[in-house]
């Protein structure tokens, strides 16, 4: 969909405590179809980078290729983006993050790009616990080449084309979870009460963070016999609970219905409040695998968050990198000078 | 039957079995010859196997200097039974064979016409020894001890060796060094020592080091400043990485912390190891990965995303014998082309060919100042025999004003005082190469989004063909400026004025300069050109045009170097004479003076006689 979005502001659009204001990060206009669940998503993302006053330029943002991985260019505008090949988007991030640390990443993904011709990669960044956050938008078919099912289709399925999916489908979360993901979530793109506070928690935690997001093709697979369509999420999603991300510890202003409440403290001191409808505890990986694989085997799709371990080493700590960045070690820091050389020559006599 | 009489200019081969610990054995006689004084080069010829298979150890000891391969054996150190037929049927007439005479020698591979000397190995290990694994591993030891008799290695030289191997071990000093005396008395009782073909101490290796061209990369790439690897097991490419851990783990260890000041990923496959290779380079840091030829076919995607979104990057391709697994152990010089033009599209690659380990530590570090000035991947083709052998070099050595060479990054500082808009694709000073910016910068500048799709000069996607086409030229452009930037050819004039030349570069030249000399010797005159890198500059073209014959030495089938300069210079293809080797072994000299002596035909043709012990050439 191309359209001219107004250059007209608020003058006094309110700004976050860096001074910010959500058109900071805001991206370029979106060409995806319109009703397009992968732009509700990037919404979400803007709005959770805006709300945890996150400097734009502090964040990297890498995608794949599809209609999915298209999207970092709709969204914070002020981040530098790297848009790479099909399925690497993990490999890209790898390197990105061990040049630089300190950097927040952000990696955006699809079903073709991560359950198919990026699996290998998925299943090696979970492996890894890199820190980032790896968003996959699930919408089930291929978009960009005009809707063929892609691997997480469910059996039974039936995308624009009407021939019902045969094969069976890959859950993303579950094999993240049997990788040994640190943080594993799933929503839907419908839902930014869910997404948002999920997306903050995900940034804030230490280690490999992924949500998959149900994110319907308006265009190939919105069909009744979708089991990725809005009508179908919306009226087969159960979620784990409410959930709330505090960050470093602020109090709580937002009022809950009584119920089980579970509150977890992340690496950097941010809490989420889980408020949970049933007593699943999301620090348990063979509950969650099992919770995933009962509510699906009943037809519906559980989401929030399913698991997450908030003390764990991510890619680095196994590295024993040095604190600071690679990237800002100087040459007096990396070349070892002359007289080091001087003592290999000799033992190599 | 005339034994061959010989002083410091022989090749022995040692024949032994995968896995039984030959390998430290026959590094040691290698060092003894070297910290003789007398110039030496081995050539390890192993198989694609862990344990139980034969390998072979082939050392050529001359005092000229040459280091290349020379082709044919003199002594053969016959320790496995399963090649022995074979090894003794390569030994030249009048040489020598050492074997193990526990057994008797089976008859039929009696030759009259070579030496045969028998060494009770297995007895004697018996007899000393009762723990199997010491019996396999000292029979090594006993015969190097009795190798010292038979060619007058200096003992002091061997002892001294052995206490630098064990060194933090003490107590197998002393056991190592009665193995050697074993051998060393049995020898002298036995035999009339020393044999014809034997040793003696000069001064011909001055401050020369033996490392293998791997380890010189690895070395390379640490002084270079690399802080990023990625990379996926692979032969004859593993020991680049093995070396740079080592290695870092000695150099770059913060003090303070002991945390590391650098990182190694190893990846799931090539693609992923290259893709991080990508991402580290985007972010700043210098990164590489170290493959062979599989590998470099795998990562031929990414090369082209690198190439075309100005990623530095720097791949090690330590070349195998191809296609497919082809000859995972042996080596080629196969991987020319589909270096210099990896992935779809029209794309190009900077290539570089170290020729020596020396020259590995120096292109390592020049490497990652290319990749990050010109703003895209840099291959360096070394092979398994640079990779895997020790070389004798010239030192390595690090210039203390040397400065690393970031290329164009604008920095906070600069992206303040810019006035303009900022482009990431702007090709500001004419010369192809943009400026880019690293991310996390600064809070509102120089934001740019990278991509492999076609983008305009402010890095905006789009579809315009003109603006395709401007970046397309742009990239050519910056290929014309490489040329500037990558090391020259290297020359080697002929002793008298002639037409003929000769190309050639990585390991091929050690070869090429022997046979040069052994040309002159007969009369035959070539001038020698050495490429140093890819894109070939105007002295590469204009050493083809002043000569009207030219022989491309190379290490494969099609000669995929003289393709590239027919192609690149757009030269007359009749003006380049294909010399392939590809059998996976290294190159000789005597091949080429035969194949240029050959081609020249007609000319008045001496045979080159053998040099006698101790004469001068």
């Amino acid at each position: 969909m191309s359209y001219l979005r107004p250059n007209f502001r608020h003058p006094e659009l309110p700004a976050n405590e860096k001074g910010y204001t959500k058109r900071h990060y805001e991206g370029a206009i979106s060409t995806l179809c319109a009703g397009c669940g992968h732009d509700s998503v990037s919404g979400a993302i803007i709005q959770s980078c805006y709300e945890m006053a996150i400097e734009p330029h502090r964040i990297a943002k890498i995608s794949g290729i599809g209609c999915s991985s298209k999207t970092p260019t709709y969204f914070l505008g002020n981040s530098h983006g790297f848009n790479s090949v099909h399925g690497r988007m993990p490999s890209v991030a790898t390197g990105a993050n061990l040049a630089n640390r300190d950097m927040i990443y952000i990696g955006v993904s699809g079903d073709g790009d991560s359950a198919s011709i990026g699996l290998g990669q998925f299943a090696h960044v979970v492996r890894r616990n890199l820190n980032m956050l790896y968003l996959v938008e699930n919408n089930g078919c291929y978009g960009l080449t005009k809707g063929q099912d892609s691997a997480t289709a469910d059996v039974g399925s039936a995308s624009k084309k009407g021939e019902p999916n045969p094969y069976e489908p890959i859950d993303l979360c579950a094999l993240a979870l049997q990788a040994g993901a640190s943080f594993v979530a799933r929503s839907f793109s419908g839902d930014k009460e869910q997404l948002i506070p999920l997306i903050k928690a995900a940034i804030a935690h230490t280690g490999f963070a992924f949500i998959d997001v149900i994110s319907p093709c308006v265009t190939f697979n919105n069909t009744a016999k979708s089991t990725k369509g809005y009508e179908f999420a919306r009226s087969h999603i159960e979620a784990t609970g409410k959930i709330d991300f505090v960050p470093l510890r602020k109090e709580i202003t937002a009022d809950y219905a009584p119920g089980f409440s579970q509150e977890i403290t992340l690496h950097d001191g941010s809490v989420i409040h889980l408020y949970k409808q049933e007593g699943v505890d999301c620090q348990d990986r063979n509950g969650a695998l099992a919770a995933i694989q009962d509510y699906a085997g009943r037809g519906q799709i559980l989401t929030g968050l399913l698991y997450i371990d908030p003390d764990t080493q991510d890619f680095h700590d196994s590295q024993k990198t040095i604190k600071k960045p690679l990237v800002d070690l100087g040459q007096s820091e990396l070349c070892p000078g002359n007289r080091a050389l001087k003592a290999i020559n000799a033992s190599l006599r | 039957m005339k034994p061959i009489k010989s002083v410091n200019d022989f090749v022995i081969r040692f024949a032994n079995v995968n896995g039984t610990g030959s390998a430290s054995a026959n590094n040691m006689f290698v060092k003894s010859v070297f910290r003789m004084g007398v110039p030496v080069s081995p050539k390890n010829i192993f198989p694609s196997n862990i344990q139980g298979l034969p390998t072979w150890y082939e050392v050529r000891v001359c005092e000229q200097g040459y280091i290349g391969s020379r082709g044919g054996v003199d002594i053969a150190v016959c320790m496995n039974p399963q090649s022995m037929a074979q090894d003794i049927s390569t030994v030249e007439a009048g040489g020598y064979v050492v074997y193990d005479s526990s057994k008797p020698m089976d008859l039929r591979m009696h030759r009259d016409d070579i030496t045969f000397i028998g060494l009770p190995l297995t007895e004697i290990c018996r007899n000393e020894y009762s723990d199997p694994r010491q019996r396999q591993l000292f029979k090594n030891v006993i015969y190097i001890g009795a190798l010292s008799a038979l060619m007058n290695i200096e003992f002091g030289v061997l002892k001294d060796l052995v206490g630098d191997q064990f060194r933090g071990k003490e107590k197998l000093i002393a056991p190592n060094i009665h193995a050697l005396e074993l051998g060393y008395q049995y020898a002298r009782e036995k035999f009339k020592c020393p044999i014809g073909i034997h040793l003696e101490r000069r001064d011909l290796v001055g401050d020369k080091i033996l490392i293998e061209g791997n380890d010189a990369l690895a070395l390379g790439a640490i002084y270079g400043g690399a802080t990023v690897v990625a990379w996926y097991p692979i032969t004859p490419s593993t020991s680049v990485v093995d070396a740079f851990e080592k290695y870092a783990k000695r150099l770059r260890i913060d003090a303070g912390s002991g945390d590391r000041k650098f990182a190694i990923a190893q990846a799931e496959d090539e693609l992923a190891a290259i893709g991080m290779v990508i991402g580290a380079g985007w972010m700043g840091a210098r990164s590489f990965t170290a493959t062979s030829g599989p590998g470099l076919s795998l990562m031929s995607e990414f090369l082209g995303l690198a190439y075309f979104a100005e990623v530095p990057a720097v791949l090690f391709d330590i070349q195998r014998a191809g296609p497919s697994t082809g000859m995972p152990t042996r080596t080629q010089q196969s991987d020319i082309l589909s270096a210099a033009y990896a992935s779809h599209g029209d794309t190009r690659h900077v290539l570089l060919f170290p020729a020596d380990p020396a020259e590995c530590f120096d292109m390592g570090a020049t490497s990652f100042d290319l990749a990050e000035q010109l703003q895209t991947p840099v291959i360096v083709l070394s092979d398994l025999d640079l990779g895997m052998n020790d070389y004798m070099s010239e030192p390595l050595s690090w210039n203390g004003k040397r400065n690393y060479r970031r290329g164009k990054v604008l920095d906070s500082g600069q992206l303040e005082k810019l006035t303009e808009r900022y482009g990431r694709y702007l090709d500001v000073d004419d010369d192809g190469i943009c400026y880019r910016t690293l991310p996390g910068t600064h809070p509102s500048k120089g934001v740019f989004f990278t991509r492999g799709t076609s983008r305009d000069e402010y890095a905006q996607y789009t579809e315009s063909g003109d603006a395709y086409v401007r970046n397309m030229e742009r990239l050519l452009k910056k290929f014309e400026t490489a040329k500037s930037y990558v090391p020259g050819p290297e020359f080697y004039g002929a002793a008298k004025s002639t037409n003929d030349g000769m190309i050639f570069f990585g390991t091929s030249t050690q070869s090429c300069l022997e046979a040069l000399d052994g040309l002159t010797a007969e009369g035959i005159h070539c001038d020698g050109m050495r490429l140093r890198a890819f894109p070939f500059n105007t002295e590469v073209e204009n050493f083809i045009a002043s000569h009207d014959r030219i022989f491309v030495v190379e290490q494969n089938r099609d000669g995929q170097m003289r393709k590239l300069l027919i192609v690149e210079c757009e030269v007359d293809p009749k003006k380049l004479v294909a010399m392939t080797h590809y059998d996976g072994m290294p190159i000789t000299a005597r091949k080429i003076v035969g194949a240029v002596r050959n081609a020249v035909g007609g000319a008045t043709v001496t045979p080159i006689r053998r040099k006698k012990a101790g004469e001068k050439s």
